[in-house]
């Protein structure tokens, strides 16, 4: 099982992600520069948080056109797995391969700070051992991060259960007040049709360590591993 | 050659931060201004080009990068 982790000029969270899966799970993986272009050595590949190309133009417009998101692209479309976390949300919806796009949060104020989001479906690789209702504790930390979708968009995200995330209290309850940014129907993380491909603003690498006082985000990165250890 | 290109959100789609300038603008008390919607503006200088074909080229930059379809639309002028 090997992963690997996209750097973009200006990511910033593909230290964290490498490591969780190198010291904490033991995992093979590797970092991979955005000028490459063959990925077929990995099961999953995972886009990073940060400020790719300074988040000039909008948030992941310009690494959109990395000459690795081709084969992103490529890999995506075999239904291999890919995760974008923050930034690599907003590219993998630059990309167009999650449907969407950010706004700037309605407080206009870059937030960082934990959250809580529920589990919406586990039929996806990247919850299938969460139970769906789960309150999962992560943090933020964006300026464009309010969801938005046209209608004809929303109404295909919920017909087919691609909302996989939404922000919530700590007790799972949907409010105004915990989705921060604004996003809209409370959206935090989605996947395409397919499955194969999930977006979230929240950080799952940066609570993935005991030491850390929180290990929520391993809920994630524990159903990607058993998926793709019983794929093999 | 000079091309123009503004990019602003769609109607529907909701704009922060023109809100918060139309708020700073009643603030100061001006009055009649309803709403604001704010954009980018790029300007761009081109090789000299039929007009059309330089009307093509910043159609396709603009669809392909400057606007993002979801939330935005463009306009432009060549000159």
């Amino acid at each position: 099982m090997k992963f690997g982790v996209v750097v973009f000029p200006g990511s910033n969270c593909d230290h964290d992600t490498y490591y969780v899966l190198k010291e904490v799970y033991k995992l093979d993986v590797d970092y991979i520069w955005h000028k490459q272009t063959t990925l077929s050595s990995y099961d999953c590949i995972i886009l990073p948080g940060g400020f790719s190309y300074g988040d000039y133009l909008r948030s992941g417009a310009i690494a959109r056109f990395s000459p690795v998101m081709q084969a992103v692209i490529n890999f995506a479309h075999q239904g291999r797995l890919v995760l974008g976390i923050c930034n690599g949300f907003q590219v993998l919806m630059e990309a167009g391969l999650l449907p969407g796009a950010m706004l700037r949060n309605k407080t206009l104020k870059f937030i960082c700070q934990d959250v809580h989001i529920r589990v919406e479906d586990k039929q996806t690789p990247f919850t299938t051992l969460c139970r769906e209702g789960e309150v999962l504790r992560l943090p933020i930390a964006h300026k464009d991060g309010n969801y938005f979708a046209d209608a004809k968009m929303m109404k295909e995200l919920k017909k087919n259960h691609q909302i996989i995330f939404r922000y919530c209290t700590p007790e799972g309850t949907l409010t105004e007040e915990a989705n921060l940014n604004g996003s809209l129907d409370y959206v935090a993380g989605i996947c395409n049709r397919e499955r194969n491909v999930l977006g979230l603003m929240p950080h799952p690498e940066r609570y993935a360590e005991s030491i850390l006082g929180n290990e929520d985000g391993k809920r994630i990165f524990d159903s990607i591993i058993t998926y793709l250890s019983k794929e093999k | 050659m000079k091309a123009k290109v503004f990019v602003t959100f769609k109607e529907g789609v909701l704009d922060p931060q023109g809100k918060t300038i139309k708020n700073a603008i009643v603030s100061l008390g001006y009055e009649g201004v309803e709403d604001v919607r704010q954009g980018k503006y790029f300007e761009m200088t081109l090789d000299t080009l039929p007009k059309e074909k330089a009307e093509n080229l910043i159609k396709e930059i603009a669809e392909k990068i400057l606007a993002n379809p979801i939330i935005e639309q463009f306009q432009y002028h060549i000159e």
